[in-house]
């Protein structure tokens, strides 16, 4: 059986460095993987997606309509814009934390409220909570990746392996202490 | 050893495998993590050329010197390079030439979506198409080897998937073959009518000899599986496809994919009940098997447009299969990409869009987005260079209707250096009075900042001289009086500029100097720089919110400033009439 993973975000919230551990960790659990980015103007405050799947033997990289088994949303709105990815019963992990685009900024376009509720109401499989708010209690909102990542290995039940030595390998030294905390922090949501 | 890469290491990682040892390459989505991948690799030079046409001459040249050699592009640089492929084509190689094509089906970051595997039946060259990683790396070695045996260039043709994704590649040793010796030989290498007309027999000839190689070469192969459903595909295409119809169906998978495998295609559709063509844009395969006599199901229900995905292929082929997906009926707000916080782009653009009746001609690269919202400066983008000779032509139709437009033309530093210079020539020879706006931000930056001859640093990291905007501008007949050289982030000399050039009735440029906001070490420069809105003194006509700073939003009935994004750039500081925003140096 093949899952797929799909990581939703907006340019600068690191979705690809997560994503990049999430494959090393998967192959240390002996799955073939593939893992796709998107990331053309995503420097520019863009929407991004990062598709990771695993299992026997992949083909193609790419997720659509109704296959994703897991979407974190690194932002809600994205949770939103790409739901219709998630297969029936599959889980849907939010980062309860708002980024305005351009147009809403503006007051051309308006961010939709209550979404939390909204995603409950329809997603049996469902978790929201402030990743960035626990990363910025530990210390640099800019872990809320790693901290999205910890909710992710422990949802798919993927604590075969060592994830701190994974996450070692892919953060420089002064950043481990903060990472560690902030994947274990994940992993207890 | 097995080692997870995405297309772009693993084909560099074949090239370094394949004993090549020079590269060259313009930037390009999804193909600039080649070159940078391959200058990881001591054993190869590799250099940024200024554009795809030259990156290509310099491997012709490194080739026939004796060099296997590598020049990697984007689908759209193929066309800026087209002119010396046509050619090398007759000439053949020495040394082992590739050309990689990075198509973009879907337009992720490209401005068409043209299929560059027309190129090969076109240019008369081998072509090989890759469709994983492991791939990527094994038929670089082999296209090397093609290369040489057959006297050929080949195109080596990937797409965003390939490229972007990655999956596991076993990695093997460098081969070195050395560099080939160099002995002078005109018929070949000098192509004059009299040798050219020589030269197109040989080449009719090389591709019946590749045609038949294509036949028996192992990067076609056939995958038996239920033969009521055979499949032919090539590329990212096969694992869609494999994916939808797993072993249910039998697949002729090309690698080799100009010339085509014709005794194998007619063998495999001979053994199969119904035929179907997976492939992505255009109906390349599909028309060849046509021509062959064999019917088969294609693009009657493939999309030519858009990226294919196994979704796709299922809804075409197997639609009772559709799954069920999640909804809610929130309206979502569009995302689109914008100008950074504190982005040098930002001042001129917004000096500019002052003026009603200017047109604007827009290029390629991160200011493309000038023509985004609430700038809304630019009105038209082409192709790379366009931004200074459309910008010609428009400016000579206004002219000729007698309309009182005046055209700016806007073009990135990485641009001007790529085919920018030769517009501006145009500009001074026929006395064209268009407005020329350089944006000099030092560095190619849309696409991840790559070195360009303006940035004093080579792709393999060495020191290099700052090849001098002003000086080539002054040199080309621009006169002196009629060129401005700016800091964007100073907004009076800003207006000051586009007022003068928007009244001059000769070419004029204006230069518009600071490095990009995301570089590193003007990050680390400006770090403890920011804007703060002092709320007693601001009476909210959100005047700073129209430059488009993504820093700078309206909540809670009050303008702020997000901290953490602004970099101190000053521009809403300078258009608050009311002195509201205030700098803080952290
Ligand atoms: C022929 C061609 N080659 C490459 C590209 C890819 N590309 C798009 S923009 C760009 C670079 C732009 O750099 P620059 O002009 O310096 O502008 P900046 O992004 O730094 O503002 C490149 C290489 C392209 N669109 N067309």
């Amino acid at each position: 059986m093949v899952k797929s993973i799909l990581l939703v975000g907006v340019g600068g919230q690191g979705t690809i460095l997560a994503s990049k551990i999430l494959t090393e960790g998967l192959l240390r659990l002996d799955y073939d993987v593939k893992m796709s980015e998107i990331h053309g103007m995503a420097q520019r405050g863009g929407s991004v997606t990062t598709q990771i799947k695993f299992g026997k033997k992949v083909y193609s990289p790419c997720i659509g309509m109704g296959e994703a088994d897991v979407i974190v949303a690194f932002e809600k709105v994205e949770a939103v814009r790409w739901l219709h990815q998630l297969k029936e019963g599959g889980i849907l992990l939010v980062n309860d934390y708002e980024i305005y685009s351009l147009p809403v900024l503006l007051g051309q376009e308006e961010y939709p409220q209550n979404i939390i509720e909204r995603l409950k109401d329809k997603v049996e499989n469902f978790k929201a909570f402030n990743a960035a708010k626990i990363a910025e209690d530990l210390g640099n909102i800019k872990a809320q990746n790693i901290v999205l990542l910890g909710a992710l290995i422990k949802a798919l039940n993927l604590d075969g392996i060592d994830w701190t030595e994974v996450l070692k390998e892919h953060l420089p030294e002064r950043l481990h202490d903060l990472n560690i905390k902030a994947l274990e922090a994940g992993m207890r949501v | 050893m097995k080692k997870i890469m995405t297309g772009n290491e693993a084909i560099a990682r074949g090239a370094f495998e394949a004993g090549c040892t020079v590269a060259a390459a313009y930037p390009g989505t999804p193909s600039t993590e080649i070159l940078e991948n391959i200058a990881q690799y001591q054993e190869i030079y590799s250099e940024w050329a200024p554009n795809e046409k030259v990156a290509v001459e310099v491997v012709c040249g490194a080739s026939i010197g004796g060099a296997r050699s590598l020049a990697a592009m984007k689908h759209v640089g193929l066309n800026v390079a087209a002119d010396p492929l046509f050619t090398i084509a007759y000439e053949g190689v020495n040394g082992g030439l590739v050309i990689v094509t990075a198509d973009d089906p879907g337009m992720h970051s490209s401005q068409n979506e043209q299929d560059n595997r027309l190129y090969a039946p076109f240019a008369k060259v081998a072509m090989i198409e890759p469709a994983d990683s492991q791939e990527c790396k094994d038929f670089v070695k082999e296209a090397f080897e093609i290369s040489e045996k057959f006297d050929t260039p080949v195109i080596f043709r990937v797409s965003t998937r390939v490229c972007h994704s990655k999956s596991l590649v076993e990695l093997g040793e460098r081969q070195e073959v050395g560099v080939k010796d160099y002995q002078k030989n005109v018929k070949k290498y000098v192509m004059i009518p009299a040798h050219s007309r020589v030269k197109h027999y040989e080449v009719e000839e090389r591709l019946a000899h590749l045609q038949a190689y294509s036949n028996r070469s192992p990067l076609n192969r056939i995958e038996w599986g239920d033969k009521k459903i055979g499949i032919i595909t090539s590329g990212i295409s096969y694992q869609h496809a494999k994916e939808v119809f797993g072993d249910q169906a039998s697949y002729l998978k090309i690698g080799f994919s100009f010339p085509l495998p014709d005794k194998m295609i007619k063998k495999f559709a001979r053994m199969v009940d119904k035929l179907y063509i997976i492939e992505e844009n255009e109906p390349y395969l599909e028309n060849y098997v046509r021509i062959l006599g064999i019917d088969c199901v294609g693009k009657e229900f493939i999309p030519r447009c858009g990226e294919l995905s196994p979704e796709i292929i299922r809804k075409a082929f197997l639609p009772q299969e559709e799954k069920k997906h999640y909804q809610v009926d929130l309206k979502v707000p569009s995302r689109p990409p914008v100008l950074c916080a504190g982005c040098p782009h930002r001042g001129i653009f917004y000096a500019v869009s002052k003026y009603k009746d200017v047109v604007a001609t827009g290029d390629i690269g991160c200011y493309t987005l000038g023509m985004m919202p609430p700038l809304n400066v630019t009105d038209v983008v082409i192709c790379m260079g366009a931004g200074i000779s459309a910008g010609l032509g428009f400016q000579r139709a206004a002219l000729q209707g007698g309309r009182k437009e005046k055209v700016f033309g806007f073009i990135g530093d990485s641009t001007f250096f790529h085919s920018g210079i030769t517009g501006l020539i145009d500009a001074v020879y026929n006395n064209t009075p268009t407005v020329m706006v350089i944006l000099d931000n030092r560095i190619t930056a849309m696409t991840g900042h790559q070195e360009n001859p303006g940035t004093g640093r080579t792709l393999m990291g060495q020191p290099a001289p700052v090849v001098d905007i002003e000086g080539i501008v002054k040199a080309v007949g621009i006169k002196e009086e009629n060129v401005r050289v700016v800091d964007p982030y100073d907004l009076t000399a800003t207006q000051k500029a586009v007022k003068d050039a928007y009244e001059a009735t000769e070419p004029f440029v204006i230069i518009t100097r600071q490095p990009c906001a995301l570089i590193k070490e003007v990050q680390r420069k400006r770090a403890g720089l920011f804007c703060s809105v002092n709320q007693e003194k601001c009476t909210k006509c959100r005047a700073c919110i129209r430059t488009g700073c993504p820093a700078i939003s309206f909540r809670d009935n009050q303008v702020v400033i997000d901290q953490t994004m602004c970099n101190g750039c000053t521009l809403c500081l300078q258009v608050c009439k009311f002195n509201a925003v205030e700098k803080v140096v952290g």
